[in-house]
Parts: structure tokens; sequence; C-alpha cells
């Protein structure tokens, strides 16, 4: 699927070195221990910049999914049907992704899934999920 | 003093236009300010604070809007939360009249989305800042975000396409009453169901429809209210909330009306059961059930019962939308405004065929943004003066 690129900002930016790499990456607070995601650079349970990184085992089940059948936007009005999700990671924290590598009408909740990169596309690579 | 039962809606006006390809945004701002502020028997002159919020208004929005109404106002109020803001206006315009901070607020909202062939519900997926990052190569859309929230709903309760569907029939039903609303032709269950997957599970006709179209508001002090042309309607509870994904670990069944309602009963004093009337912000039939149970209208995981047996028709136990909501009536982009309006002819008693017999309260509850992502919330307690 192509999509848009994200954007890089200093606080972003070894999320997706990680996932360049094949990596899942993920953010926990040195000072109170909250894992976080999306990536900042401050924690916001107790504001402190103390920061630890924590490579995530890329497993995880459907939260949630819907299978999108329109979409306005031009990267994505040829790509339809496919399949937006939250993945709950074993970690904790949920990932808003794409379920890939199989039909639509397999996905369903509870579903377990492993991360999936795919091929590179551009600078940076895209976590996506597929059934494990 | 308390804020309840303080502050009075004087003056109320929906823009009739659905399609209004000749008009501008603020050419529809204007002629609402005129209907509503003919409405309260008030002129422009009386205006001291203004509150407005748009799909096409940039930071300076409200400046732009004062001066094309050549308005100086003395309270400015651009809070722009989505399509609840309009919502969440009456409040702030009842906390600054209460504070003394002005005297007569005039909330307006203006929009050709329909004209302008906006894409609304299926036109995200852009953005090259760092956060969209997260979204956006997903294609998360709209009714994406709800159509996650409805599948989860489903996945834990067993909730059912027909008892959402019975929402979008429900509003249909009441739109059909409504001589301005755009889609007034009655829909069936099977309707809905058969219509086409826009989400899955959402269908086109469980989403809303996209017009043209404006409103306002005026809002004072219950004092000089009473001197002005209409019986006023009280605001005996505001509250608002905000909810996002956070730190990661989103309950998508959990939505800021949880709060905002919790916060508005609390401060009207009034139970779930002592209301005639709810105006719901209607995007898409899930948002209505989501917001029914975070309401406290009925439990968690209730709401698919609760919206079947005629419950939230007219002449049910709590209407919900009696002039056909935005999934029927009309939705220029942001539909708060036609919340508190449609309470607000509800609660004087001018509805005609859709009237909600002997009317007294009122919740309204809008909600801004999406579920599944970020949103907000804004609920009133209104009353009849």
């Amino acid at each position: 699927m192509k999509h848009p690129t994200p954007g890089f900002d200093w606080e972003t930016r070894f999320y997706w070195e990680g996932c360049a790499r094949g990596e899942l990456w993920l953010q926990r607070c040195r000072a109170c221990g909250t894992v976080r995601h999306r990536p900042r650079a401050i924690c916001p349970k107790c504001l402190s910049g103390e920061i630890e990184y924590i490579r995530a085992s890329g497993r995880g089940t459907v939260y949630t999914f819907t299978v999108t059948h329109q979409n306005q936007h031009p990267a994505f009005r040829g790509a339809t049907p496919y399949v937006m999700a939250y993945v709950q990671l074993e970690e904790g924290p949920r990932i808003l992704t794409n379920i890939v590598d199989c039909e639509p009408g397999e996905v369903r909740v509870g579903l377990p899934v492993v991360v999936d990169f795919g091929e590179p596309e551009g600078e940076v690579a895209v976590p996506r999920f597929r059934p494990s | 003093m308390s804020l309840s039962g303080r502050i009075a809606i004087a003056g109320a006006w929906e823009h009739p236009t659905r399609w209004a390809p000749d008009k501008s945004d603020w050419q529809i701002m204007a002629e609402s300010a005129r209907g509503a502020l003919a409405d309260a028997g008030l002129g422009i002159g009386d205006v001291d604070a203004l509150f407005a919020a748009g799909m096409g208004m940039g930071p300076m929005g409200v400046v732009q809007l004062a001066e094309y109404l050549d308005l100086h106002p003395s309270y400015v109020d651009g809070t722009n939360i989505g399509g609840s803001s309009f919502v969440a206006h009456v409040a702030h315009a009842g906390a600054a009249i209460h504070a003394g901070l002005c005297e007569t607020a005039l909330v307006l909202y203006g929009s050709t989305a329909a004209s302008n062939a906006m894409a609304i519900g299926t036109g995200l997926g852009g953005g090259r800042d760092a956060a969209s990052g997260f979204s956006a190569p997903f294609g998360l859309t709209t009714v994406g975000g709800y159509a996650m929230v409805a599948q989860r709903h489903m996945a834990d309760y067993g909730t059912t396409s027909e008892q959402l569907a019975e929402i979008a029939v429900t509003m249909r039903h009441h739109a059909s009453m409504n001589p301005d609303a755009k889609m007034r032709k009655p829909i069936t269950v099977d309707d809905v169901l058969e219509s086409r997957i826009i989400s899955h599970p959402l269908h086109l006709l469980d989403c809303c429809i996209i017009s043209d179209g404006g409103g306002a508001l005026v809002v004072t002090s219950v004092e000089r209210a009473r001197d002005l042309a209409r019986e006023p309607v009280l605001m005996l509870g505001c509250g608002e909330a905000l909810w996002h994904t956070g730190t990661g670990a989103p309950d998508l069944l959990t939505i800021a009306a949880r709060d905002s309602g919790e916060r508005a009963f609390r401060m009207a004093g009034v139970a779930r059961d002592d209301i005639d009337l709810a105006t719901i912000y209607d995007s898409f039939t899930i948002t209505v059930l989501a917001t029914l149970e975070n309401l406290g209208f009925c439990k968690p995981g209730e709401g698919g019962e609760f919206v079947g047996g005629g419950r939230i028709r007219l002449g049910g136990a709590l209407p919900v939308n009696p002039d056909g909501g935005g999934l029927s009536s009309n939705h220029p982009g942001m539909r708060g405004i036609f919340l508190v309006i449609e309470a607000v002819r509800q609660l004087r008693g001018e509805c005609g065929d859709r009237q909600v017999a002997d009317a007294k309260l009122a919740c309204v509850h809008g909600t801004g943004g999406l579920l599944g992502t970020m949103h907000s919330g804004a609920t009133l307690v209104l009353a009849k003066g």
C-alpha cells in the first residue's frame, strides 16, 4: 500500500529509525515506569524527561479494527478495502496500524498478530501486523 | 453563586438552507445572526460577545467574522474542539456573562460543506507533521475511527448492525416530520443494512449526511432574557471533557460524554429519568449509542437494546433528535449548534408535528473530533423557562 510517509522530528526519530531496521521500539519513563506510545520527550504522567527505550516483542492481539471501503485521500483511493486496527501490544500500549497478509474477512477482535515491516517505503518502514 | 439556572438562551435560529452554492460561510453566519437576534427581539448593536468556530476559519477566523459583522465585542471565544464547539460556547458564554464580563453573547456557525464537496468523513489521511505519522500511514478516516468503536462494542456486548440501523431509521422518521430536513423519505433497517459499507461495520446510512447550513444562538442572563421577546430557555447544567489515546491504551468505549455528562447533570441537580428529550450528535449511528451509554441513560453494553422498541422515537421514553439529526436533517461539517437550537425549539413547544409532548427538560450532547482517537464532549441540561 502506498501511503503518506510519516514526518520525523527529534522526538520520534528513534522510533522511525528502529522501524527502518525492522524493530519496534517503545519509551518507558525512568521516573515513574509508564510505558508510552506515541513517543514524546516528556512523560505525560509525571513530566519527567528521563527516557528508557524498550524494544517491543512485536506480538499482540487485535483490540479492534475496521475494513475501510472508502477513503477519498489519493493515496488510499485505489487501496480499498484495507484493514485498520488497534493492536494490543504485549507491553501495554495499543498501536494504530493495518492488518495485512490476510483476507479482511479473517480479521477478528482477539486475533493474535505479529509486527511486519514489509518492504521499506522510501526513507521509512511502517509497522503493520499480520496474523501470527 | 452557582451558574445553574442563571443563564438563558434568549434567541435561536436555524438557517433553512441545505444547499447554498451562492453563499459564503460568512453570509450564512450573518443571516443566522439576523434570525436569532430577531427571534430574541434584539439587534446587532446589542451584541457584546462573539463565539464562533468553523471548518474554514483559521486562527484569526473570529476576528474576520467580527469584521464582517462590524462587531467590537468585549468578550470573544473562538474555541474549536470540533463539532461540539457550539455546545461548549453556550457554557463559556454563560460563565462569562455570570462573571460580568459581557451581557449578550452571539454564538454562530455557517458552512457550505456540501456545495464545496468537502469529504468530511472519508477524507483524512494526509499530513506530514510528526504526530500524524502515527495515524496517516494507516489510512485513518473519520468514519474509520468511529467504526473501530462500533466493532469493539459488537465484540464486547454482541451489539448488532440491526440495532445501529434502528438509530438511522429513527432519525429518518423524525426528519420526515421536519419540513427543512434534507432527507425525508422513510427508510427501513434493511435499507441501512443493504446500503454499501463505508468502513465496516458502518454502512452509508450509518453515516451522517453532508449539507450546507448554519445557525445562531443568543445567550444572556435570565434576568435580561425575561424582558426579551421569547420565553427564556434556562441552562441548568453544563460540562465539557476531552478524551484521547493518551499514553497509548485507550478504552474506546469510554468517551468524553461520561465526564461532561456527569458534570452537567451534577450542576443541574436533575436525574437522567427526568429528561424529556435528548439532542445527541449523530455523526454516525454508533456515536448515539456510545453517547447514550456514557451519559448514563443506560449501562455500558445496554445501548443496543436501549435504542430499540421505539424508546428514542417521538412518543418513546427518550426521544432523540426530533429534527432528524445529522443523519437526516443537516450536517454542514460541524453540527453542535443545531443540537442546542432543536432543544430550545422543543422546550418552547414550537415544533409542530415533531413536538415532544410537554417537554420541560432537555439534555444536549455534542461530540467533536473522532471517537477512537481523540475527541471532545460538551453537555448541557436545558429547561423550559
